[in-house]
């Protein structure tokens, strides 16, 4: 079954601007799976859809089979939704405010008590459960809103740049946190401007851009894709000109930093090879940039062209 | 796996509680913060009330005098009553439902299954419980002072809660319509003080030419103070059934306009 299903949505604000020119997406449960595009793209309003913030312009969606036109109870009880924006009472304590929510979906207050418990602890925050919610930091509102949308247990979780201004150690905990829920069920569809992110978490992706979806594949299918990457060598030694290396596009940076192009067709030890013949030590190695970032430049810089 | 209201929309039992779950959350959510906010939602009617009671009910009132039969200090205290339950009623649903659409906080509740009927039911109730709370409070103040008759507990009550419902959904409407905190005290300013200071809590309109007489009787305030009054002293400058027709209906209007608002969302969803 597909946990989430749209056909020929379209949206036009008041302002006449169209955001949504017919999307077609369906993300199957259980799936983790990454809605990607450039600001303005319309991840957002695709989102604001399916947690009914947004009416439609036009086109149907469906969650877990129920639409939202005729079912719209019992369809808004599958999400839980995590929005790119803090909106939760900032004069309430994190425990009132997941309680609470868990309310609005009909579950009883003990049960509720004891979800807080298991959720806060979980994203680290029962220690701050009865502080004002406002005094905590960027990371801690974060984390408290995916503990108020996991509240309900829904079936299917939607992050709207859930990692947004946290710092690197606290956004791989929650990478892990999101990867555990994922694993016991929950479906899982994540925005983010973060693509290692994506890379590393979610097995699909639909890439949009000017209301369109221009890109719907496997991840690992899509990174495939990818025929030549760019590495950035560091030199143990100082160079005065790009080494000659023919069969590789090389690009001297600065005297220890040298940037070469590998096709597909390549690999890797070749050039060190050539690289040892030519008496160059090679004391580190990176990839210039992540590889899914890569073809997302270039499906929208394709996009924006056509 | 499946959520509890998931299931629930398959057992109209379980969704009525589902959604009384919904309610009462909302209600709890307003007890909260009309006590967090006590010096904002609770004293200042206990100030105003008192400072009533000391410079009409004691310094002017005396030389007042009686009014249909009744010491001026007595025939005032159903009409300033009434008048903190309107405000208190209004302001609660008003500055909460404003300050959660200005928060954001409100997409709480709009993306959660709660129909509108029970979003809106739930801030009518917060808006009831804040008149509730504050009106008991300027009693017990004016209590202390006077001896205020009770006649008709019943209708005091009946009158109280269709008021307080009144202007509960009054300062709902406002709410989803206003785009700023100076539009949210507009309506109390501008129409709620000059419809309460002409809707007889102050005097009786019989005191009044005839054809003031006849432009008071379209001010529905009214209504709701001399039905109060009838249930306290036995005496209302109208009839009391009257009254009572007209909250019934303005609630009805006011109600499904709340709802059908929500539902489209004007002002709140793009």
């Amino acid at each position: 079954m597909n946990a989430l299903s749209v056909q020929e949505l379209t949206k036009t604000y008041g302002n006449g601007v169209q955001a949504l020119k017919g999307i077609d997406l369906a993300v199957e449960e259980g799936d983790f799976f990454a809605l990607l595009g450039p600001n303005g793209a319309g991840k957002t309003t695709l989102i604001g859809i399916v947690t009914s913030l947004v009416r439609k312009s036009g086109g149907q969606a469906t969650i877990f089979g129920y639409d939202l036109d005729r079912e719209l109870e019992a369809a808004k009880s599958c999400i839980g939704v995590v929005p790119q924006e803090i909106n939760f009472n900032q004069f309430e304590s994190p425990e009132t405010i997941v309680i609470n929510q868990a309310g609005f979906y009909g579950i009883p207050r003990p049960v509720a008590r004891v979800r807080a418990q298991l959720y806060l602890k979980q994203l680290q925050l029962w220690d701050k459960r009865k502080h004002a919610s406002r005094a905590l930091s960027g990371g801690m509102k974060r984390r408290l809103m995916i503990a108020r949308a996991l509240m309900h247990e829904p079936r299917l979780l939607i992050l709207d740049e859930p990692t947004a201004g946290v710092d690197i150690e606290v956004r791989r905990s929650m990478w892990e946190f999101l990867r555990e829920i994922n694993q016991r069920g929950t479906t899982i569809i994540l925005t983010t401007h973060y693509l290692e992110e994506a890379e590393t978490l979610c097995r699909n992706i639909a890439i949009i851009d000017h209301g369109r979806i221009i890109e719907r594949d496997r991840m690992s299918n899509l990174l495939r894709r990818l025929h030549t990457e760019t590495f950035v060598l560091t030199l143990r030694h100082p160079l005065q000109q790009a080494p000659l290396l023919p069969a590789y596009t090389a690009k001297l940076v600065d005297e220890h930093t040298v940037e070469v192009e590998i096709s597909m067709e390549q690999n890797v030890n070749d050039l060190f090879a050539r690289l040892s013949e030519l008496g160059i030590e090679v004391i580190s190695m990176r990839n210039k940039v992540n590889r899914l970032e890569e073809i997302f430049i270039r499906l929208v810089e394709k996009g924006a062209a056509a | 796996m499946s959520t509890v209201v998931e299931r629930a929309t398959r057992r109209p039992l379980a969704l009525g509680r589902a959604r009384w779950i919904g309610f009462e959350t909302i209600l709890i959510r307003e007890f909260q913060r009309i006590v967090r906010i006590w010096p904002q939602t609770i004293v200042p009617s206990a100030v105003t009330a008192t400072l009533y009671l000391v410079i009409f009910g004691s310094v002017i009132g005396r030389r007042i005098g009686t009014m249909d039969g009744f010491a001026y200090m007595v025939y005032i205290a159903p009409g300033l009553i009434m008048q903190a339950v309107i405000i208190n009623s209004y302001n609660n649903v008003v500055s909460s439902f404003y300050g959660a659409k200005f928060g954001r906080h409100i997409e709480e509740l709009l993306v959660s299954p709660l129909p509108s009927w029970i979003i809106v039911s739930g801030y009518v109730a917060g808006g009831i419980m804040r008149g509730a709370m504050v009106g008991l409070v300027v009693s017990g103040v004016w209590m202390f002072f006077t001896r205020l008759p009770v006649l008709h507990p019943t209708i005091i009550v009946a009158a109280a809660v269709l008021t307080s419902v009144t202007f509960s959904l009054g300062g709902f409407l406002n709410a989803m319509f206003a785009k700023s905190f100076d539009q949210i005290s507009i309506i109390p300013t501008f129409v709620l003080t000059p419809l309460i200071y002409f809707g007889g809590v102050f005097y009786s309109i019989n005191t009044l030419p005839v054809w003031a007489r006849h432009l008071s009787l379209v001010d529905p305030i009214l209504y709701m103070v001399s039905s109060f009054r009838f249930g306290f002293l036995g005496v209302s400058a109208v009839g009391v059934w009257d009254a009572f027709t007209i909250m019934i209906v303005a609630v009805t209007v006011l109600f499904l306009a709340a709802i059908l608002l929500l539902d489209r969302s004007s002002g709140i969803r793009e």
